[in-house]
């Protein structure tokens, strides 16, 4: 049984992961216009990361990480084109021109022992100690998305006790800039 | 120091250099600063409805009519919120609205105060823009930039949100011209290059089976776009056919125009579209309702698509040439590109394209918007035929609700002038019709406005017969009444083995008494012979009327594409109809 109300597609196109960039006005409401527009359309959001970038000029810089056919990531970046507070639309390849980071801090509470193993797998990330107790530490790691998914579930039996991630950030590779 | 104004005169300061000189409203708590400052401007009139909805289908009908941008005024909390389907059915149709809100004081925003509602958040996804104003100094910075984003590129609704105490508060006013320019996007007259232009001719050259599919689009872009594409099926000899928006763009009557396409277009006009080698398509958005099963849409065809909104292109229907702009500027070019290169192209096509119009003709033998006309009881076509007969001598300005009725006065009103049909297309709004006919005569007061209505919608903004009374607006209201939901009953006799669940209307009220109570003028029409003699009374009548026409209970709307079908498998009436739709149909609207 299909469950379309109104017409149903026979074909099925390939689902690709992109990164879209967006650059908004930081003013109120301007990031529940481009959530709204993806939940409201029927996009996914696989992640997300926005501050501001330029004070003077007042400008938010929104990192989208989504996937769909490239027929619904172009109406995407159409969509958000057509947004009023939003300047320009970027829509990076998840290839080897973007530099592709998240940024995780982790809490790993447990004994001795076991905070020691963590230790050692945390080894083959870069990472950085911001915080330690006999019982605990929290540290910072910066990466891909997929190593700190591979890190994470590594620590889940040696007591990761809490997580907090910054969602997938971006950056061209080159001295060019998106215009 | 400039002089200071309070909110309240910034508001109608900015509504004067605009140009607006009816606005559509009702009052309330939030926004009687507003209200009292209406008295000092003369030149303004307010227009008081009897519900919110009303005030925005008003405006939309105004906006339509005149090609100037509707305006309307409404309170806070439940004022915004019944103006959501109005500024719904805008967004879908494209239509300039500038909704002005009340909203509760700045400090009580967010305490759940009397009357208070997130205005902006529910308002997010059906206008094209809004504000919240938080600073009066910057009210007519905003109100004129509402002005423009309604009325530019693709027009469409946008809402300003007015908490009282800014109202109240005394600041700076800023002239429309003092305003730098935000760049909206929206000022494209063409973004691509000549380029495309002449790939667009060249296939246009090609083409041994076009059509031309124009939409809402060619309307919305001015009475110049209406000329040109007139221009472009002379110099081509093209055949053309129209959604049910773009109506009224070609001349209804002219012997290249199909009639309109899609679920209930004729038979000749899909069957064309099915099996075109180029189509193009001029401001129309290939809607469901227009295109059926799209993956049998159109299969052997070249698409050209011109579209002033870029996310239009590729969105349902991918296309081998898309040219963005605004229409009058992209016929023009291809207009003057086709003369320049091929001066002769008229002539030297007709004989190419001459087979085509030989098929076309064979469909069109199929008379597929003829009906089984009867003496004993008025058939609802039969009523739209004679009540065009009657009127098509003068400029007349058709609104009409959702359902059959709609379908009919599409396929049976004849339109040659853009600007004169107003129908609720896109969300399909119910109702729509008897407020925006309102706004129509409003824009138009000398012109003769009729709403083709069905009893079932009409009822949901009756109310707004109060309005025209007041106001001495002689709009006909055309009932064909079947005391059913047409539509809703077609379906069910197609889908579901006639199942009416819930579609048949009892306890309906005496329209010919209920027009008597709200002061006007109320007529009945029973039988086919009368018809005729019935509506001149009405014609001739120069107050509001509401005519009760009583059709046929059981009359279906053919031709139609069933659902989950292409184009070419359309049902042409009831002999049709068995085993037409499929299992998988069924579930599609």
């Amino acid at each position: 049984m299909i469950k379309s109300a109104y017409s149903f597609s026979t074909k099925k196109d390939k689902i690709e992961n992109h990164i879209i960039v967006v650059w908004v006005n930081n003013e109120s409401g301007a990031l529940a216009r481009v959530i709204g527009l993806f939940s409201g359309r029927g996009y996914n959001i696989d992640s997300l990361a926005v501050a501001e970038v330029d004070q003077k000029k007042n400008i938010s810089r929104i990192t989208i990480s989504t996937s769909g056919t490239l027929q619904v990531l172009q109406q995407i970046k159409l969509q958000l084109e057509k947004l009023v507070p939003v300047h320009k639309v970027a829509d990076f390849p998840k290839n080897k021109k973007t530099i592709l980071r998240e940024m995780a801090l982790l809490k790993v509470v447990s004994s001795k022992a076991s905070l020691e193993k963590a230790k050692k797998v945390c080894k083959n990330y870069k990472y950085v100690i911001l915080d330690k107790t006999e019982k605990s530490f929290v540290f910072e790691i910066s990466a891909l998305k997929k190593e700190v998914d591979d890190l994470i579930k590594k620590l889940q039996p040696l007591g990761l006790a809490s997580v907090s991630r910054t969602g997938i950030v971006a950056m061209t590779r080159g001295y060019e800039t998106f215009k | 120091m400039a002089n200071l104004m309070t909110g309240a005169e910034i508001v109608f300061k900015v509504l004067e250099e605009q140009g607006v000189n009816h606005i559509f409203g009702y009052p309330g708590g939030a926004v009687l600063p507003i209200y009292d400052e209406l008295k000092n401007h003369k030149k303004i009139k307010h227009i008081l409805v009897r519900h919110e909805q009303g005030a925005g289908h008003a405006a939309e009908g105004y906006a339509r009519s005149s090609g100037k941008p509707g305006v309307m005024l409404v309170t806070s909390g439940p004022g915004a919120t019944n103006a959501v389907t109005a500024l719904t059915d805008a967004y879908m149709d494209s239509v300039p609205l500038v909704c002005i809100t009340g909203q509760v004081p700045t400090h009580l925003i967010g305490t759940d105060a009397f009357q208070e509602c997130d205005t902006t958040g529910i308002t997010r996804p059906c206008t094209k823009h809004n504000w919240l104003v938080k600073d009066v100094n910057k009210l007519s910075l905003i109100m004129h930039q509402a002005f423009e984003v309604a009325t530019t590129g693709r027009p469409g609704p946008v809402l300003v949100d007015i908490p009282k105490d800014i109202q109240f508060k005394k600041g700076k006013y800023l002239r429309a011209k003092e305003i730098k320019k935000n760049n909206f996007k929206t000022n494209i007259k063409f973004s691509g290059q000549d380029d495309d232009i002449e790939k667009a001719v060249e296939l246009i050259k090609k083409s041994i089976k076009p059509i031309l599919y124009t939409g809402g689009g060619v309307i919305n872009s001015g009475p110049k776009a209406t000329t040109l594409l007139r221009e472009l099926v002379s110099l081509t000899e093209f055949p053309i056919t129209s959604t049910l928006q773009g109506l009224g763009a070609f001349p209804g009557n002219d012997n290249k125009f199909l009639g309109m396409l899609g679920m209930h277009g004729t038979y000749e006009a899909n069957n064309a579209m099915h099996d075109c080698d180029l189509m193009i398509n001029v401001g129309a958005r290939f809607d469901d309702r227009i295109t059926g099963k799209l993956d049998e849409f159109s299969p052997k065809s070249k698409k050209i698509h011109i579209d002033i909104d870029p996310s239009s292109i590729n969105k349902n229907v991918k296309v081998d040439l898309a040219l963005v702009g605004d229409v009058k500027f992209i016929l023009e070019k291809i207009i003057s590109k086709i003369k320049q290169k091929h001066p002769d192209f008229a002539n030297s096509n007709k004989k190419k394209i001459g087979h085509w119009w030989n098929q076309i003709k064979t469909w069109r033998s199929k008379n597929s918007l003829s009906y089984k006309n009867s003496n004993d009881i008025i058939k609802p076509q039969f009523a739209v035929q004679r009540l065009y007969e009657l009127t098509k001598a003068q400029d007349v300005y058709i609104t009409t609700e959702v359902g059959q009725h709609q379908m009919w006065a599409a396929q049976h009103y004849k339109f040659d002038k853009p600007n004169r049909w107003m129908t609720s297309g896109g969300l399909g709004t119910m109702g729509y019709g008897l407020p925006a006919a309102i706004g129509v005569q409003i824009a138009n007061p000398e012109k003769l406005v009729i709403d083709i209505a069905g009893e079932a919608s009409v009822l949901m903004t009756m109310q707004e017969m109060s309005t025209a009374v007041q106001y001495k607006l002689p709009i006909k209201i055309f009932i064909l009444n079947n005391q059913y939901m047409g539509m809703v009953r077609q379906w069910q006799e197609l889908l579901h083995e006639k199942n009416y669940s819930e579609s048949y209307t009892s306890a309906l009220p005496d329209f010919v008494k209920l027009a008597e109570a709200y002061g006007c003028v109320g007529i009945r029409a029973n039988k086919p012979q009368e018809l005729d003699q019935k509506i001149t009374e009405m014609l001739s009548v120069n107050r509001p009327v509401i005519f009760d026409c009583v059709v046929d209970k059981v009359e279906n709307c053919y031709p139609m594409i069933p659902s989950g079908k292409a184009h070419n498998q359309m049902l042409l009436g009831d002999k049709d109809e068995e085993d037409s739709i499929s299992e998988e149909g069924k579930i599609l609207v």
